[in-house]
């Protein structure tokens, strides 16, 4: 079975009204390109705050791209075009402090990769850099920012021991803590779960639900089951192209364009 | 059967082979050893040498090549830390930064007396320098500086690029990422590198006969002000390392005890190269654990 072509202009593309919505980040006319490789087409997408917001889509269908565009961690291996609208200003413009933006911004990528530190420090280090040095407030946040990744139960006493003891399970979710101890405004994670076992994932799961409270998601997920369980917008994407975005039940139900259709059913990806 | 058969002769051969090497080292290493270390005592390795009476000790040439090393290390470390930093983490593949690599290539295949001579006649003779310590530091950074920066470029590029990105989603800067967290996961693979070329500048000798010189001239121990001649810590002072007066015994030494100095000089500098190596390895392994928070 081969992949049907379909046609990228068969698009429905949610739109928020502003004064009924308060939207976190917007994207205007994102183009990607590796090199000579358009990888990104025309992405035009509104997230709402403290939602979460799932982008699916096969393997190359520019998720990720999309996804690392947004707090410009694709700067040195891809050109980005477009604006990206953060706070009524465009992160993409050359201007912009891109290391104060990513405390804004933050990222948990695919593969855990937590610093070869202690637990404490992964936590603490990018804390003191840029100049926290009381103490207390310091273990403060070591201990809120594990709870908030419900983590904290499980390392209280091993505080010291190297990050790489953990499972992997674990080690995300330190990532995780690592990240909102920056207390950034919006959570973006490159299939955080896809590396992981069941049980880890649906406690990463529940993590983000909980974060939801007071962060934007933006997830990355290969994992349909994923998008429906947690997120309340899904994207999707195909080659390079986002044809739909909406209401994830509306996504898994009554999707409107026919490659999302063709997708969720498993017709390909 | 043929498959099995195959595969049986092929794991001998290549058992015979890699016990055949294992063989000449131990056979080399015994031999030195065994002829060397009879001669070993606290007089051999601190009195001076003698030119033309028997009782001549190494005080002087050990001293010497351990105060080379270490000003060799001084000049050449922080110049191939810079130089792996900027071919690891920020040289663009342009042709600058391939002219640089080619570069570094060619200078870790210069024969080490080409080295020498080079040394000679640039800064004993041109620059005026004399034979020297300082020549001698120069020219070993010569020879060593390719190799570390080759081994520190590639312990940082040996650190995961999700290290990098971590650090960079933290709002860390490049510089900081690169220091903070990309230099001490690495630092363990540097240091072993680092120790391994100290062992091979420890026994070089080529580099430095026509650069530190052939002479152990009298210093006096008693005497730190490095701006006096008979200091150990003058840099301008010229000096015999343990290697080169290996060489030198063997080919011009006059002493009655000529083959017991050889000997036992030639047992003092494998000893030390051996713990070179071997302290490499548990200084790497140590700074691992420590660094990373690994129990």
């Amino acid at each position: 079975m081969g992949i049907n072509k379909y046609d990228f202009n068969e698009k429905n593309i949610l739109k928020f009204d502003s004064n009924e919505h308060e939207l976190a980040i917007v994207t205007k006319n994102l183009q990607v390109f590796y090199g000579d490789k358009h990888a990104l087409f025309d992405g035009d997408l509104e997230f709402e705050r403290y939602k979460i917001t799932s982008l699916i889509g096969a393997s190359g269908s520019g998720k990720s791209t999309y996804l690392r565009s947004l707090n410009r961690m694709n700067d040195n291996v891809a050109r980005v075009e477009g604006e990206i609208l953060y706070r009524g200003l465009n992160v993409n413009s050359k201007k912009i402090n891109v290391y104060e933006m990513r405390k804004h911004i933050g990222m948990v990528f695919q593969r855990p990769n937590p610093f070869s530190k202690s637990i404490r420090e992964n936590i603490t280090f990018a804390l003191k850099e840029q100049g926290l040095k009381n103490k207390k407030k310091l273990e403060e946040i070591v201990e809120t920012s594990l709870k908030d990744a419900a983590l904290w139960d499980e390392v209280k006493d091993d505080l010291d021991k190297s990050a790489w003891s953990l499972s992997g399970g674990q080690q995300q979710r330190l990532c995780i803590a690592r990240t909102i101890a920056m207390k950034p405004d919006i959570l973006l994670l490159d299939e955080p779960a896809s590396a992981l076992d069941p049980i880890s994932t649906s406690k990463i799961e529940e993590t983000l639900v909980e974060l939801k409270k007071r962060y934007t998601i933006i997830i990355v997920t290969h994992n349909m089951q994923q998008a429906s369980r947690i997120s309340d917008y899904t994207a999707f994407f195909h080659l390079g192209h986002i044809l739909e975005y909406d209401k994830t039940k509306h996504i898994f139900t009554t999707p409107k364009v026919t490659a999302t259709n063709d997708y969720i059913s498993g017709n390909f990806g | 059967m043929k498959t099995k058969l195959q595969n049986n002769v092929a794991i001998t051969v290549i058992r015979v082979i890699a016990a055949l090497v294992v063989l000449i080292l131990a056979f080399l290493l015994g031999d030195i050893l065994i002829s060397g270390i009879p001669h070993i005592s606290w007089h051999f390795l601190t009195a001076a040498s003698q030119s033309f009476t028997s009782g001549g000790g190494i005080g002087v040439q050990l001293f010497n090549s351990i105060y080379l090393l270490i000003l060799t290390l001084i000049i050449s470390f922080p110049i191939s830390l810079g130089a792996g930093i900027f071919l690891s983490e920020y040289a663009p593949k342009n042709i600058f930064t391939a002219t640089v690599r080619m570069a570094i290539e060619v200078l870790s295949s210069l024969p080490s007396v080409v080295v020498g001579l080079f040394g000679f006649l640039l800064f004993v003779v041109q620059m005026d320098m004399g034979f020297s310590i300082l020549s001698g530091a120069i020219a070993l950074t010569f020879f060593n500086l390719p190799l570390l920066t080759r081994n520190i470029e590639e312990s940082l590029r040996a650190v995961p690029d999700l290290q990098r990105e971590a650090g960079l989603s933290l709002g860390l800067s490049k510089w900081k990422t690169v220091t903070k967290i990309i230099l001490p996961e690495a630092l363990p693979g540097i240091v072993t590198g680092v120790v391994l070329g100290a062992g091979r500048v420890f026994g070089e000798a080529a580099a430095l006969i026509y650069t530190a010189g052939q002479s152990a001239t009298n210093i006096n121990f008693g005497n730190w002000n490095p701006f006096n001649s008979t200091s150990p810590l003058n840099l301008m002072r010229p000096a015999e390392t343990l290697a080169v007066h290996i060489w030198k015994i063997n080919s011009e030494g006059v002493m009655p005890d000529a083959a017991a100095v050889s000997a036992g000089s030639s047992a003092v500098l494998i000893i030390a190269v051996l713990i070179f190596n071997f302290s490499a390895r548990v200084i790497g392994n140590q700074l691992y654990r420590k660094l990373t928070a690994t129990k």
